[in-house]
């Protein structure tokens, strides 16, 4: 942002030039730093879950694997124990997946028509519409936990992926409105007026119009969605049981779970094998996922 | 009557959500509320009895703490976040040519669990094998970092996975509001020949009030609903000295089978973040009205 | 001729809000109607209305002999060019332009032949393949006109559509919609706020202003004959000359005095106008006062005034005089002597004059 160049002609100047490569260095050497604060714990649980028990207890925290084994890797997505339990992550790995997977299409689904009518089809009372379900997305899940837990019981899916499903379609609703509803509204309504001249109606201008121009924010919708279900741990643990339980619970489980010694590199592996989805996707698609962040924070 | 559907059309597509978020978010939330007010205990009562969880909750030494944990992690996890967050925009927005590789790595901690960050670092500061074994190893064989397993630094250690985790998320929330600032405005200052800090600390920061309220909301929010990472790092404990508000109802809605006392614990958190959400977001729709 | 336009008695609020009263307006077929007052006036409501994109609160809107009022849009029979052009971004041009008839189901082959006849006459076919972001704004203008033209309906109607257009480009799409308005013999109705737009394209003029329709007529009624103190003021650049004067009976006429500021008042006499009030708004246009012996007539009468300022504009001078406690403009010849501060002759045209009530402000004469 500051761009002033300097001329080297004076000796003075040449000073104040030295005092900038310096300053310039500090800035690298503390950028660097924070990087390292940001690295280190990734650095330790891949090191760690490459390491033998054995290596654990005797290296240093922060040393290269002398002997690189994947055997925790092994254990934990397929032997690890959650309690009485010890077939690995991979069972509640696949929970995950089935489990994200629906949810996400179908809130990002409902967040799309909600949007496309919220910031389109104007009428009277959906501004009011907007902030209850706005509103929504801000209150601690902990005060619907209770309800929902008897709702659940009622509707006969408590402790099944379907119920989880459930669960996160409704409490996603609020973010994809809100996400599909910023978007659209940047779309100057003269668009429908046209389409509504040429014939077309309600879902013939959402399909052939508004959705060819949604592929970004269906991009950071779907990012986002899959990073909060994927991640998510309360629901997970109010409203699963022992087999359908996600990933993240499992993962807690196995980490402490008090049976027998304390493998740290299994745990690591575990942990990584969690983290792994999520992080394929922030590096795959970072930019969408930043745009995710900041979207959901701004209201815009 | 075709006539009547097409005009029709989109209430009815939104019709589904809306009931949905009213009966789910918002009668539920009465649901929670109603309870509060009985002797639910393992099963829900519905027969009003006044203010008497609020009261055991309010005379419970665990709430207290909670509480109590809740204000120390708030304010050492908002502040530090954001003065870390906006440290690092401020020496990344100088230009630098690996800027977008040092962004990948500050952020990638907001793409994970909460229960991996609690992992990781249960990991690293177990005094055991962790950092305090490292140091140790490197010949200061009186350094201690024992923080999660002492009951009364425990809470700080949870502090700083949570800051790991979000303050790379405010980083890229200053950057972006770096970014935005009136490029002539800084222009027309440094022709004035104002010196950099100053222009930073004078022009560039006010700008950026609403980025500040923002990242605090944001990260109040995180912070009230904290639940995974306690849970991870130290489950609560030594004994339940780093209990949260969440942590806790969590405890006696499932754990102790005390509903009434979950439920107004729950009732309580909603009215915190209430109390920071609501005059937040009221003015932004009305910015958005006017 | 049946109109094939008619809107009667129509009303239209939000809420308590009125924001069209009691509109009522007939055009024939041919006509080139054009809705056009300052912003916030209604205009493009009502052309919503018509439109059907917006309901009306009561009245009907009949479109040739058939009652559309709670018509929808597509049944109408009716084509729209918006002020954003509101092009499909995500369609090429083609598209675009053929989405219509292929929502309404149109066959393939007469979708292709319809799409090059209007293509043609647009000179936008090495265009059709592009999307609207490629296109500059004349080209956008002229796809956006094409999907209009390509329905070839009873109705086309125009929300300001040159608005987004830089000087020179709408200028040249002005003359290219009245050729097309020419050479199809079709209907339009177009919004606008600029006033030489409406002169220059209109056969029927509304002037309206706070969801009232002000006067309708002719381009030349409207110039020549304002129905009040507004659409004299608004049609027309520059403005017409709006002069507080009292009126006196004289005879068979009547004496017009003009107080100065700067000197004894200014005496006309107007042997035409009787039954004036003694308080009037005298109207008239820049280009009806000119230099003393530059304009003939027997209604032509010279007088001497202070010129407080000069503007030369090319093919005319422009001069400024205080009369009556306005800034009276004139139009003088392009070589005029005149000079600021020196007096000279003006002669004042009182053939063309206009009379207003400063009270009403309602046209007199």
């Amino acid at each position: 942002m500051t761009d002033i160049t300097l001329s080297p002609a004076h000796a003075q100047d040449q000073g104040r030039n030295w005092g900038r490569i310096a300053l310039r260095w500090l800035l690298f050497i503390a950028l660097g730093i924070f990087a390292l604060f940001y690295l280190m714990p990734l650095f330790v649980m891949v090191t760690t879950s490459l390491k033998s028990l054995e290596e654990i207890r005797t290296g240093s925290l922060v040393a290269f694997p002398r002997e690189v084994t994947f055997e925790a890797w092994r254990t934990a997505w397929s032997g690890a124990c959650t309690g009485i339990q010890c077939e690995g992550l991979r069972p509640y790995f696949w929970n995950s997946v089935m489990l994200a997977v629906p949810a996400v299409l179908i809130s990002t689904f409902l967040g799309a028509v909600n949007g496309y009518v919220i910031a389109q089809w104007r009428f009277k009372g959906a501004n009011l519409i907007f902030s209850l379900m706005l509103f929504g997305c801000f209150i601690p899940f902990q005060v619907v936990l209770l309800p929902m837990a008897v709702l659940l019981g009622w509707m006969g899916i408590a402790g099944t992926i379907p119920g989880l499903i459930f669960v996160h379609v409704i409490y996603g609703i609020g973010f994809t409105t809100l996400f599909f509803r910023n978007y659209y509204v940047t779309i100057p309504q003269e668009l429908v007026k046209a389409a509504k001249v040429d014939g077309a109606g309600f879902f013939r201008i959402f399909w052939s119009i508004f959705l060819p121009l949604s592929l970004p924010i269906i991009v950071v919708t779907v990012i986002w969605q899959f990073t909060q279900i994927w991640n998510d741990f309360l629901f997970g643990v109010s409203f699963s049981q022992a087999g359908t339980q996600p990933v993240t619970v499992a993962l807690n489980n196995i980490v402490n779970s008090t049976t027998g010694v304390k493998e740290y590199n299994v745990d690591m592996a575990a942990a990584i094998i969690a983290a792994l989805p999520t992080l394929i996707v922030y590096a795959v698609a970072g930019k969408y996922f930043i745009r995710g962040l900041t979207a959901g924070s701004v209201k815009g | 009557m075709q006539e009547w559907l097409e005009r029709h059309i989109p209430k009815m597509v939104l019709a589904p959500s809306f009931v949905a978020i009213l009966i789910f978010v918002y009668g539920f939330i009465g649901w929670t509320a109603w309870v509060s007010l009985t002797r639910s205990r393992l099963l829900p009562k519905y027969e009003i009895e006044g203010l008497i969880q609020y009261d055991r909750l309010f005379a419970s030494p665990r709430w207290d703490t909670a509480m109590g944990n809740l204000f120390i992690f708030g304010t050492l996890f908002i502040v530090i976040a954001i003065v870390l967050g906006l440290l690092i925009a401020i020496l990344l927005d100088q230009k630098i040519r690996t800027e977008g590789v040092l962004r990948t790595i500050y952020l990638y901690p907001m793409a994970l669990s909460m229960i991996v960050t609690g992992t990781a670092w249960k990991w690293i500061m177990n005094p055991g094998l962790g950092i305090e074994a490292m140091v140790r190893s490197w010949g200061f064989e009186n350094f201690t970092f024992d923080w999660v397993i002492d009951p009364d630094k425990a809470i700080y250690a949870v502090v700083i996975a949570a800051v790991w985790q979000a303050s790379g998320f405010v980083m890229a929330l200053f950057l972006a509001g770096l970014r935005s600032v009136d490029g002539e405005i800084i222009k027309a200052a440094q022709v004035d020949g104002i010196p950099t800090y100053r222009i930073y600390s004078a022009i560039i920061l006010p700008s950026m009030a609403p980025i500040f309220l923002s990242a605090f909301i944001v990260l109040a929010h995180l912070a009230i609903k904290s639940f995974d990472l306690v849970i991870a790092l130290t489950g609560g404990g030594p004994g339940y000295s780093t209990d949260l508000p969440a942590t806790y109802m969590y405890a006696m809605a499932f754990s102790r089978g005390d509903i009434g006392q979950a439920a107004s614990s729950a009732m309580v958190m909603m009215a915190v973040v209430f109390a920071i959400v609501v005059p937040y977001l009221y003015s932004e729709l009305r910015a958005k009205h006017d | 001729m049946a109109p094939i336009l008619d809107i009667k008695n129509l009303y239209k609020n939000y809420g308590p809000v009125e924001v069209l009263k009691d509109i009522n307006v007939a055009i024939e077929p041919g006509d080139f109607l054009v809705l056009v007052g300052p912003s916030g006036c209604g205009k493009s409501t009502l052309l919503n209305c018509i439109a059907g994109l917006e309901d009306i609160t009561s009245g009907t809107i009949s479109i040739d002999g058939r009652d559309m009022t709670h018509v929808s849009p597509k049944d109408r029979d009716i084509a729209m060019v918006f002020q954003s052009y509101a092009l499909y971004p995500t369609m090429s041009v083609a598209k675009n332009i053929t989405f219509g008839m292929k929502v309404r189901g149109v066959d393939a082959a007469t979708q292709a032949e319809k799409l090059e006849k209007v293509a043609g006459q647009l000179q936008i076919e090495p265009l059709l393949n592009r999307r609207p972001g490629q296109l500059s704004g004349g080209q956008r203008q002229r796809v956006a006109m094409g999907r209009a033209l390509v329905r070839d309906p009873k109705l086309f109607l125009f929300d300001e559509p040159l608005s987004n257009l830089d000087a020179k480009l709408r200028v040249e799409m002005r003359s290219e919609i009245k050729k097309l308005h020419h050479n199809l013999g079709a209907t339009m109705v177009y919004v606008t706020h600029d006033q030489i737009e409406a002169m220059t394209l209109a056969t029927k003029i509304v002037v309206m202003k706070g969801g009232i329709v002000q006067q309708i007529g002719s381009p030349a009624e409207i110039y020549n004959h304002p129905a009040n103190l507004f659409v004299a003021d608004f049609m027309g650049s520059p403005a017409m000359n709006l002069i507080p004067a009292r009126a006196k009976k004289n005879g068979d006429g009547t004496k017009i005095e003009i107080a100065r500021s700067n000197g004894a008042p200014l005496v006309l006499t107007d042997h035409h106008a009787t039954d004036l009030p003694e308080d009037v708004i005298l109207g008239l246009r820049p280009e009806d006062i000119a230099e003393a012996g530059f304009r003939a007539g027997e209604d032509v009468q010279e007088a001497e005034c202070l010129i407080d300022m000069v503007e030369p504009a090319g093919a005319d001078t422009y001069v400024v005089s205080e009369l009556g406690g306005k800034q009276v403009t004139a139009r003088l010849h392009a070589e005029t002597k005149a000079q600021a501060g020196v007096p000279l002759d003006l002669a004042f045209d009182l053939a063309k004059v206009s009379y207003f009530e400063p009270g009403t402000g309602e046209r007199l004469n």
